[in-house]
């Protein structure tokens, strides 16, 4: 059973095990074909033609099937690696344990930005970058730097996000002013998602984004928050039901697998839990204590309650 | 490590492997002006509406409008950052786009443009900006001294 924890509550080990199978996958070339696959959806989604992965309805189930896929990859490695999730609502600050030099690392220097601490510091002799949009070879990072994100998003603001009813609407692209998924994904409202990037900065921010590992955590986390968006709005359906000519619908295939749908999708828990779906009677600071898997009824901890 | 082979095999058969070039010289199509203007029109902000062409923080940046690009516009063709530099054009609901051809020190900076008339970079892919002069600022100071490189994208669909 696959549970995703909350990073700040993973143990050393869990954290070197995480870590050592990231490498492992960078070694043998499987992380470069994940950031190729994305890229290549980055790069070419857009609001007036075809879009799969991003500025659309599918953002959300795209992103899934690409974290289950990573996720498996890491098992192949290390069978009791899951993914964990960064909660930039509650760890906000550059000096946070997800950036001590055990786990991600910190950020990068003035000179030209690059990391030079922990296991994905390019003088570690184990990350140079192959999927590049610059001739440097190293990670960077200007964590809170961003003029343009001096902060991440709050929970006061993700709460506003959550609250919106209707999971998305027409055209089902960036410009739409209303719908939960362009709220979330961050083109219209507070910036949510597309902040989180900016925040992280280097390469978080450009179109080769998955080459700093902070992006699994971080889509970890938004994964998390369609869930409890889901728990939040029982009624509300992933829409559109239909696919348009540029858009998917709920049983509309999604490349590059072709073997999956939005509805194959749209429950987490037929492919791993969160650790803070087994406590459902706990508080949300501490309901997700080294979940092992004991206990819970399967129907998630309501940890949004208003 | 048949998963490994699997994916492989799928993600090539969605021509997704090797997209994107990971080595290589940049295109070096220097343009043949070789005195940067210096600010001069890039500092009037309203700005570089017709293309511009100044030093900022020390990287020459450039801006042409271009034609259309007609790959791009080919039906069915979305390459949304297209293998020259050139972005527009990507507007297939019939209106007239206009398409731009950026560089950093020579460098193509890949744009595309959004659908409420705003732009991203590759650089700076989860954020817009009002025009393609702003967009190249702000990747000269988020590339941090780096030298671009040319990206081959496509084929995906
Ligand atoms: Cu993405
Ligand atoms: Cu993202």
């Amino acid at each position: 059973m696959n549970i995703r924890k909350n990073q700040a509550r993973l143990s050393r080990a869990e954290k070197r095990r995480f870590v050592n199978a990231l490498l492992t996958l960078k070694r043998n070339g499987t992380y470069e074909e994940f950031v190729t696959l994305h890229s290549t959806f980055f790069l070419s989604d857009q609001d007036a033609g075809s879009r799969v992965g991003h500025r659309s309805p599918s953002f959300l189930p795209w992103h899934r099937r690409m974290l289950i896929e990573f996720e498996k990859a890491l098992q192949t490695v290390d069978r009791r690696v899951t993914l964990p999730y960064w909660d930039w609502t509650q760890d906000r600050s550059p000096a946070s344990s997800l950036w001590a030099p055990d786990f991600l690392g910190g950020t990068g220097r003035d000179l030209d930005g690059q990391v030079m601490d922990g296991p994905f510091a390019y003088g570690s002799g184990n990350w140079e970058l192959k999927v590049k949009i610059d001739e440097n070879p190293f990670l960077r990072r200007q964590l809170g730097l961003s003029p343009r994100a001096p902060e991440l998003p709050t929970k006061a603001e993700v709460e506003s996000v959550l609250a919106i009813d209707e999971y998305d609407t027409e055209p089902w692209n960036s410009t739409c002013a209303t719908g939960f998924r362009n709220h979330l994904e961050g083109w219209r409202g507070p910036n949510v998602h597309n902040r989180v990037h900016l925040w992280v900065g280097g390469q978080m921010a450009t179109g080769v984004s998955p080459n700093d590992p902070a992006f699994w955590l971080h889509h970890a986390f938004v994964d998390k928050l369609w869930a409890q968006w889901q728990r939040r709005h029982p009624r509300s359906r992933y829409l559109p039901a239909e696919s348009t000519d540029q858009v998917r619908g709920f049983r509309a295939t999604l490349p590059p697998w072709n073997d999956v749908t939005p509805a194959d999708l749209i429950d987490h828990r037929r492919h791993y839990f969160f650790d803070t779906d087994f406590f459902p009677f706990r508080g949300r600071e501490d309901g997700a204590a080294n979940a092992d898997g004991r206990g819970g009824d399967g129907r998630g901890g309501d940890e949004d309650a208003a | 490590m048949p998963q490994v082979t699997r994916r492989r095999a799928l993600l090539a058969a969605a021509g997704v492997v090797s997209t994107l070039s990971a080595l290589g010289v940049a295109n070096s199509t220097a343009l043949a002006d070789p005195e940067p203007r210096t600010g001069a029109r890039g500092a009037d902000a309203g700005a570089g509406a017709d293309g511009f062409d100044e030093v900022f923080q020390g990287r020459r940046i450039q801006g042409v409008r271009t034609a259309p690009d007609a790959s791009a516009a080919r039906k069915g063709g979305h390459s949304g950052h297209s293998g020259h530099g050139a972005a527009g054009g990507q507007d297939h609901s019939g209106h007239a786009t206009e398409g731009w051809s950026v560089r950093i020190d020579g460098r193509d900076l890949h744009l595309m443009r959004n659908a409420d008339g705003t732009w991203v970079s590759v650089v700076n892919h989860y954020e817009t900006f009002d025009s393609p002069l702003a967009a190249a600022r702000a990747a000269v100071v988020d590339l941090k001294g780096a030298q671009l490189l040319p990206l081959q994208t496509g084929g995906a669909r």
